[in-house]
C-alpha cells in the first residue's frame, strides 16, 4: 500500500502581526537533522522553532537504513521503540557476482544489545514519527511548515531571519541558527562557504517497488548485492526490503546515461523484470542521482551552526548520510543547551566543530572507498576490482577487500578536546548491554553518567547522575570489565578511572563542558 | 599460502593506496609498476616454496562471469 502523504497543517505564524520576542534557536528545515535536533535540544528544556519550506514529509523513500547507533539516539529521543517496531530488521546480506553467489554475511553476531546493527525503514516513516514527537512537545517546539526562509544575517549576538509564508513575510530573532536545508543548503550559499569534495560521474538509478512475494529464497529479508549482474550488463546493483513490502533496487547506469529518459516507465519497468521476474508488482517511486561527497570545512560560524546534509554529503553506500546527520544532532543539542543555559562557555560549540567535521570526514572516506570500488575509474582499478572478485570465492581474505559499502558506525572521539585520558573506550559510544529489566542505552544518555560496576559506588558529583551496578550482568562485565565511566548526554565515554576519585571526576567532567583551561 | 584475511581493519586503506598508486599513469605505466610490485612483493615473501604455490594459484583461470 502506498504511503500516505497527509500535509502538516499551516497556521498563520504570530510574526506576521506583531514582532516575536527572540527565540532562544531557530532550525530551518524539517528533514530527519532538523527534526532531531529540534526534539534533542526539547528535552534539555531549550524552545525552538522549526521552520520549514514544505508541508509534507521526504516525498519517495530515499534513506531506508537506519544503524544501531541512529536507533539508540532515537531511543533517547522518545522514538526508537517506535522506529523498531515498524522497520525491517535484516540479518543476512549476500554478495554475487554474475549470477554467482561470492558469499553471504551475518550482520547480527552478537546477542545483548537492545537494537538490531540495521534496520530498513523508508525516509518518509521516520520523518512522521520524529514531527509526532515533535507535537507531543508543544511547550517547546513550534513548528512551522510553508514558512520559507529567504535570508539572514548574523548580527554578532544574534541572527536576524528572513521568512516567507503564504500570508506574508516576516522577521524573526535567533540567539543560535541552525541550518538544517539539506544538500542544497541556501544559507551555505548565501554566506559564500566552499563545499569541496568529490562529484562521481556513475548514474544510479533507485527504484522502490511494492510486491506482494519475497524475491528472495526464505522468509528472512535480506540484502542482496551484484556485481555484473546477469540481469543488468557490466554494472552492479542492490535490492533489499524495507517495510509494506517495498523494495529497494538500486542500478549502477554507468556516466554515459540520460537522466531523464532513465527514470520514465517504459526504460525502468522492463528492468525491474529483469530482476524480479513474473512476480506482480507497483512501481512505487523512482529517481535517477549523481552522487558526491563533499563537506563545509567549518559547521561552526559564529551564531549560524550547520548540521546534516547541509553540512556533509556522502554517497549512500554505507548509510551515512542520515545516520552521519542524527549523530551530529546528538552532538550538539546537549552543548547549545548547556551553553544557552550558562553551564557552559560559548567556545564549547567548537567542539561540535571538531567532533563531527572529523566524523564527516570518516563517513566520506568510506563513502568514497566504496564508490570508488563500485565505478572504477580506470581499466587498470577495473582489472584490479574484478581480480579481488574472482580470488573472493576461494580466497577468504579477498572478500574482506569487496567494498559495496562500509556500513555507517559511530566515529571514536578518542584524542579530542574534551575527552580525558587515553583508555582504548574513552571516545567511544556506548556499547548496549542488559541492565536489570532494560537495556544501558535506556539509562545512561541524555545526561551525563557515571557508570560504576563492580563493589564500589562512587562519590556524588554535582551534575552528575550516578549509575551504579553492583552485580552487572554478563554482557555488561564483558563489555566493561570494571571501574567509572563517565558519558556525556551523547553516550560517549569521555572518561575512564579505575577508582573513583571526586577530584579526578569533577576535573573531567568540567573538561567535557569546555570549561578547563 | 594464506587464504584468510591478513589485513584486518586496514584493508581498505591499503587497496585504495594501491589505486591512488596506479592514479595518473598510462596502462603501458600501470604494467609496468604492477610487474615491479611483484617482483618487489616476491622479494618480500622469499620462501621459493611459497612463491610457486602463489604463482600456480594466480594462473587458475577465474571462472568466467
Ligand atoms: C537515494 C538516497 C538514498 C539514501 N539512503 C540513505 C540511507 O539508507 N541511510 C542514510 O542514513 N541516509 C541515506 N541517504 C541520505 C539521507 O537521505 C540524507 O542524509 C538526509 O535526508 C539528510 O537530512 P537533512 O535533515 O539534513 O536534510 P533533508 O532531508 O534534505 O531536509 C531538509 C529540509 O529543509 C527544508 N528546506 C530547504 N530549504 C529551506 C528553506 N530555505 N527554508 C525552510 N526550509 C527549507 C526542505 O524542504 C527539507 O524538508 C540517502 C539519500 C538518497 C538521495
Amino acid at each position: 500500500m502506498a504511503y500516505d502523504y497527509t500535509p502538516f497543517p499551516y497556521v498563520a505564524p504570530p510574526g506576521l502581526t506583531e514582532p516575536e520576542a527572540r527565540h532562544p534557536v531557530v532550525i530551518v528545515g524539517a528533514g530527519p537533522i532538523g527534526l532531531a535536533m529540534a526534539i534533542d535540544l526539547a528535552q534539555h528544556g531549550v524552545r525552538s522553532v522549526v521552520l520549514d519550506d514544505n508541508n509534507v514529509v521526504s516525498v519517495g523513500s530515499r534513506a531506508i537504513c537506519w544503524a544501531k547507533r541512529t536507533l539508540e539516539i532515537f531511543d533517547r529521543l522518545g522514538v526508537g521503540d517506535r522506529m523498531l517496531a515498524k522497520g525491517v530488521t535484516w540479518k543476512v546480506g549476500r554478495l554475487f557476482h554474475g549470477d554467482k553467489p561470492v558469499y553471504s554475511f551475518d550482520l547480527l553476531p552478537e546477542e545483548g544489545h537492545k537494537y538490531p546493527a540495521f534496520i530498513n525503514l523508508q525516509q518518509y516513516y521516520v520523518e512522521q514519527y520524529l514531527v509526532e514527537r515533535a507535537q507531543e512537545l508543544p511547550e517547546l517546539i513550534d513548528l512551522r511548515f510553508l514558512n520559507k526562509v529567504t535570508g539572514h544575517t548574523d548580527k554578532g549576538d544574534h541572527v536576524l531571519i528572513d521568512v516567507e509564508t503564504p500570508d506574508g513575510t516576516y522577521q524573526l530573532e535567533a540567539d543560535y541558527y541552525i541550518a538544517a536545508e539539506g544538500a542544497g543548503s541556501p544559507t551555505r550559499k548565501r554566506m559564500n562557504l566552499p563545499f569541496e569534495g568529490q562529484t562521481f560521474e556513475e548514474h544510479f538509478l533507485i527504484v522502490d517497488v511494492e510486491m506482494q512475494k519475497s524475491p528472495f529464497e526464505s522468509d528472512s529479508p535480506e540484502r542482496w548485492f551484484w556485481f555484473a549482474p546477469p540481469f543488468h550488463h557490466g554494472q552492479s546493483a542492490l535490492l533489499h526490503k524495507q517495510p509494506d513490502n517495498i523494495y529497494r533496487i538500486d542500478l549502477q547506469l554507468g556516466p554515459d546515461t540520460d537522466p531523464k529518459a532513465e527514470a520514465t516507465e517504459e526504460k525502468v519497468i522492463p528492468r525491474i523484470k529483469a530482476i524480479v521476474g513474473d512476480t506482480p508488482f507497483r512501481l512505487d517511486w523512482m529517481s535517477v542521482y549523481k552522487f558526491r561527497c563533499a563537506k563545509l570545512d567549518r559547521f561552526v560560524h559564529n551564531r549560524v551552526l550547520f548540521v546534516g546534509d547541509s553540512a556533509h554529503v556522502v554517497s549512500p553506500f554505507g548509510a551515512r548520510g542520515g545516520n552521519g546527520g542524527i549523530q551530529d544532532a546528538d552532538n550538539l543539542g546537549w552543548k547549545l543547551a548547556a551553553v544557552l543555559s550558562g553551564d557552559a562557555p560559548a567556545t564549547l560549540l567548537d567542539s561540535y566543530n571538531e567532533e563531527r567535521s572529523h566524523g564527516s570526514a570518516e563517513n566520506i572516506l568510506n563513502s568514497s572507498r566504496a564508490t570508488n570500488f563500485m565505478t572504477p575509474k580506470s581499466p587498470i582499478e577495473a582489472l584490479f576490482r574484478n581480480a579481488v572478485l574472482d580470488l573472493a570465492e576461494t580466497h577468504p581474505f579477498a572478500r574482506k577487500l569487496i567494498n559495496s559499502g562500509r556500513l555507517s558506525q559511530p566515529c571514536s572521539l578518542h584524542g579530542k578536546a574534551l575527552q580525558t585520558g587515553e583508555h582504548p573506550m574513552v571516545g567511544q559510544s556506548l556499547i548496549d548491554a542488559p541492565v536489570g529489566d532494560g537495556w544501558l542505552v535506556e539509562q545512561a544518555q541524555g545526561a551525563f553518567t557515571l557508570l560504576s560496576l563492580g563493589a564500589d559506588a562512587a562519590p556524588d558529583v554535582e551534575g552528575i547522575r550516578p549509575l551504579h551496578i553492583a552485580e552487572p550482568s554478563p554482557e555488561l562485565s564483558r563489555r566493561y570489565g570494571t571501574g567509572h565511566y563517565l558519558i556525556r548526554p551523547d553516550g560517549h565515554i569521555c572518561a575512564r578511572f579505575d577508582s573513583a576519585d571526586r577530584e579526578h571526576i569533577t576535573a573531567a567532567l568540567a573538561r567535557a563542558k569546555g570549561q578547563a583551561r | 599460502m594464506i587464504l584468510q584475511d591478513n589485513l584486518g581493519p586496514n584493508g581498505d586503506t591499503i587497496y585504495n593506496a594501491l589505486m591512488h598508486a596506479h592514479e595518473g599513469l598510462t596502462e603501458a605505466e600501470s604494467h609496468a609498476l604492477n610487474a615491479r610490485l611483484v617482483l618487489m612483493l616476491i622479494n618480500e615473501v622469499a620462501d621459493p616454496d611459497r612463491i610457486a604455490a602463489l604463482l600456480q594459484e594466480a594462473r587458475r583461470p577465474a571462472s568466467s562471469v
